[in-house]
Formats: structure tokens, C-alpha cells, sequence
């Protein structure tokens, strides 16, 4: 299972791996409001943290359809589920290496973009945190939603209103635990919540996943 | 121990294209599949492989036997092809030591190929990469379909030679191909009378309802 964490990771940061595809709309979304918005340092700080997260949600949907798409076209797929792998370990290991190549990036990011949008002072280990602990709930929801629609062909749009619902109560939690940081409020409830969405995702998804796909490669 | 199918009937989506299907295999021995296009040999390729559920009776292999290789080759474009083949040979736990991939590199002569990215290789050269992919799974099964699909005469030559050793080793093989490997162990198998009624029931192209 190592290998294939290993060989999803040399595939993401080879060319053509789409590694830094979420990375660049997540740049390009936060910087893009400022423009939109107007330089309002208050009116920016109000709405930093939902910003932030809005975007570092979009830009993990960005590459969602790309974790079992690309196996299932050149034939992978088939492949690893006659292999000695069970199809839950290959899910877990693909949604951990969509998370090691988006989530984190985006996490380490968001502090930095976080100054153009003049986030208060004490948001941004909060910022930090909350995207840490929240987008592995992303890449594994999404994992899920990938799983249900590998064998269609321009799946995308189908993949994007399965999961969004999904993702909902992530960007309420986690949106909510930096909100209520910069307005030096208690965020532990929040927080912890974030914490238990990302956590019961990481023990569901992988079997519902695997179930999904094996009904698709049939 | 044998590799033994009794009373098979395999579907594709939800049509039912074989039934009654049954057949033994010993160690040593092979399989050929015969029948026209759509007959429905790849469908029980995969589903001798685990990968569709079949409709009824069973298919009885050893644990963790079954090597499948289909049309597609699951290569990754942007790794080398030593790189291809350790990835498979990790994940089948098989022989991950370098002189596993380096017999499966000199099997089909891929070795002075074996830094190239998978991307700058041509077909022939692909199906090769992906035909080696077996050696290296260390699977006593093996599942074929159509492996000989843009190999020259020569590489047809050294596969044929690959499933004679194969089989020579105690291994078994069930291959769906169009021409004649000269396998001196295998015997053909013709899937057409076994098509289910209920293929042409099912759908009202085939039943003649709709023109």
C-alpha cells in the first residue's frame, strides 16, 4: 500500500501531475477578491475567513475527479482490485495522497493569503488549524464522491453536486472555528466538531467508497 | 491445486451474455477462448477474475492465484518502465527484489528500455511492458484477454515462449485470442454455445422488437 501511496505522489508532482493546479485557483481566488470586493481593510476582515475557505474548498473539488478517474481509463483500476490490495486500503491510500498533495499544500498557503485579505491577528494559527484538521474530510468525502462516478465519461459536474452537499457541514465547522478566532470568541466546540466530521469520514469513506467502486468496474 | 469452473453464468450490466459455463484446469494446462466478437469472452475473463459477480455457480482457484490482464495494460504514462513494473511488483508482493524485475525486463527485451517513460514507448511496446507485468505478480492464474493485440510476429513468438514456461512452472492460463499461439498445453474452449437465451430476451435490439 506504501507503493501506491509513493507512486500517486511521484504522479502528482511529475509534469502533467496536476500538483499545483489546486494550489494556483486557490491563489487566484483569494486574490481575485480583494478586486471584486474593493480595499475595505474592514469589510475584507469580516469575510477573510469564509473566503478562505470557500476557496480552499473549490480548489480541492478542482481535482477530485483526477483520484480514481486516470486508473480507470489506462486500465490501473482492474488491475489493483485483482491485486492482493483490498479496495478500501487503495481507497484510503489515493484520498491520503490527494490530501498530501492539495490539503496540506493549501493548509501551509492559507496563512499567507490570509494577510492579503486582512485577516485579525489572532486567526491565523486558527486558519492553520481548522484547514489541517478539515480538508482531510474533503479528500476523503470527495474520494467518495469520485468512487460513485469513475466510470462516467465527463463525470465532473455529476462529481461536484454529489459532494458539495457533503462538504457543507465541513465549511460551516470550519469556517465557524476561525470566525469566531478572529472575533476572540471561544472556538473549541467548533473546532472539535471540524474534528470529529474529518475523523468519521476517514473511518466511513474508505468502505463506502470500495463498495462503490467495485459496483463500477463490474 | 486445479482451477475449476462449474455452471458460470457471467452478465454485462444486466444483461446475462453466458450461462452453464464449466471447465478444469490443472497445473500445467491452458485455456483458449474461441468465438466470434461479443461472444462474451471478456466478459467471463472478468468475471473468472473476480472483477464482475457472476450470476450463478462458482469459480474455485486457489487464494490470491489470479493474475488478470486485459485490454488496457495500466501503465502510467509518466513513469519509467522499471518504475511500472516495481510498482506491480510491490503491490503484488511479488519478487519487489531488483533480480524479479530484472528477469521480467529481459523476458520481453525490454531492458535497454528501462529508463524511457512509459509515455515514449510505442503499442507494441506497451502491451510488451504490460505483458511483463505478469512475471513480476508471481500469480499462478493467469487471465488474458486478446494479449497479442499489436505485438509483431517476433513478440508474439516470445510470449507464446513466456505462457510455455509459464505453464512448464505448474502455472495455468486462460487466454482469449484470435490466432494460434501453438501452445502444445492448451486446449481451445468455444464460449458460443454457451450464450445465454436470455442475452437476446433482454434486449429488444437483439430480439428484433425495435428496428
Amino acid at each position: 500500500m506504501i507503493a501506491l501511496l509513493r507512486r500517486d505522489l511521484a504522479l502528482a508532482l511529475r509534469s502533467g501531475g496536476g500538483f499545483g493546479l489546486s494550489l494556483a485557483f486557490f491563489l487566484i481566488v483569494v486574490m481575485f477578491v480583494p478586486f471584486g470586493i474593493g480595499p475595505d481593510r474592514a469589510t475584507l476582515a469580516g469575510i477573510a475567513p469564509g473566503i478562505l475557505w470557500i476557496g480552499a474548498l473549490l480548489a480541492c473539488l478542482l481535482s477530485l475527479d483526477r483520484i480514481f478517474q486516470l486508473d480507470f481509463e489506462d486500465g490501473t483500476l482492474d488491475l489493483l482490485a485483482t491485486s492482493p490490495l483490498p479496495l478500501e486500503g487503495i481507497v484510503a491510500m489515493k484520498a491520503l495522497a490527494h490530501w498530501l498533495t492539495t490539503g496540506l499544500p493549501l493548509a501551509l498557503a492559507a496563512p499567507v493569503l490570509g494577510f492579503l485579505l486582512n485577516l485579525p491577528e489572532g486567526a491565523y494559527g486558527w486558519l492553520f488549524l481548522s484547514l489541517l484538521a478539515g480538508t482531510p474530510a474533503l479528500s476523503f468525502l470527495g474520494a467518495f464522491g469520485a468512487a460513485l462516478t469513475v466510470g462516467l465519461k465527463r463525470g465532473g459536474l455529476l462529481l461536484s453536486l454529489l459532494v458539495l452537499p457533503l462538504y457543507i457541514p465541513t465549511l460551516i465547522f470550519g469556517a465557524q472555528t476561525v470566525v469566531l478566532a478572529a472575533d476572540q470568541m471561544a472556538n473549541q466546540t467548533a473546532f472539535l466538531i471540524l474534528l470529529a466530521i474529518s475523523l468519521l469520514s476517514l473511518a466511513i469513506v474508505p468502505f463506502a467508497a470500495a463498495r462503490a467502486l467495485s459496483v463500477n468496474l463490474r | 491445486m486445479d482451477f475449476f469452473v462449474d455452471d458460470l453464468g457471467c452478465r454485462r450490466g444486466e444483461v446475462e451474455i453466458l450461462s452453464g459455463v464449466g471447465f478444469s484446469l490443472a497445473p500445467g494446462q491452458a485455456l483458449v477462448l474461441r468465438g466470434p466478437n461479443g461472444s462474451g469472452k471478456t466478459t467471463l475473463l472478468r468475471t473468472l477474475a473476480g472483477l464482475a459477480p457472476a450470476v450463478r455457480g462458482r469459480v474455485v482457484a486457489p487464494p490470491e492465484s489470479i493474475a488478470y490482464a486485459g485490454h488496457l495494460d495500466g501503465l502510467k504514462a509518466q513513469l519509467t518502465v522499471a518504475e511500472n513494473l516495481a510498482f506491480w511488483a510491490a503491490v503484488f508482493g511479488g519478487d519487489t527484489a531488483a533480480g524479479g524485475i530484472d528477469a521480467a525486463l529481459d523476458g520481453f527485451s525490454l531492458r535497454a528500455l528501462s529508463d524511457r517513460q512509459a509515455q515514449h514507448l510505442s503499442a507494441g511496446q506497451k502491451r510488451r511492458l504490460g505483458l511483463s507485468r505478469l512475471l513480476v505478480t508471481g500469480r499462478m492464474i493467469w487471465l488474458l484477454d486478446e494479449p497479442t493485440v499489436s505485438l509483431d510476429a517476433a513478440s508474439v513468438a516470445v510470449f507464446a515462449g513466456m505462457v510455455e514456461s509459464h505453464l512448464a512452472a505448474g502455472g495455468m492460463a486462460v487466454i482469449a485470442t484470435h490466432i494460434d499461439l501453438g501452445l502444445a498445453a492448451a486446449r481451445d474452449f468455444d464460449v458460443t454455445p454457451f450464450r445465454a437465451r436470455q442475452a437476446a430476451e433482454a434486449n429488444p435490439f437483439l430480439a428484433g422488437e425495435i428496428r
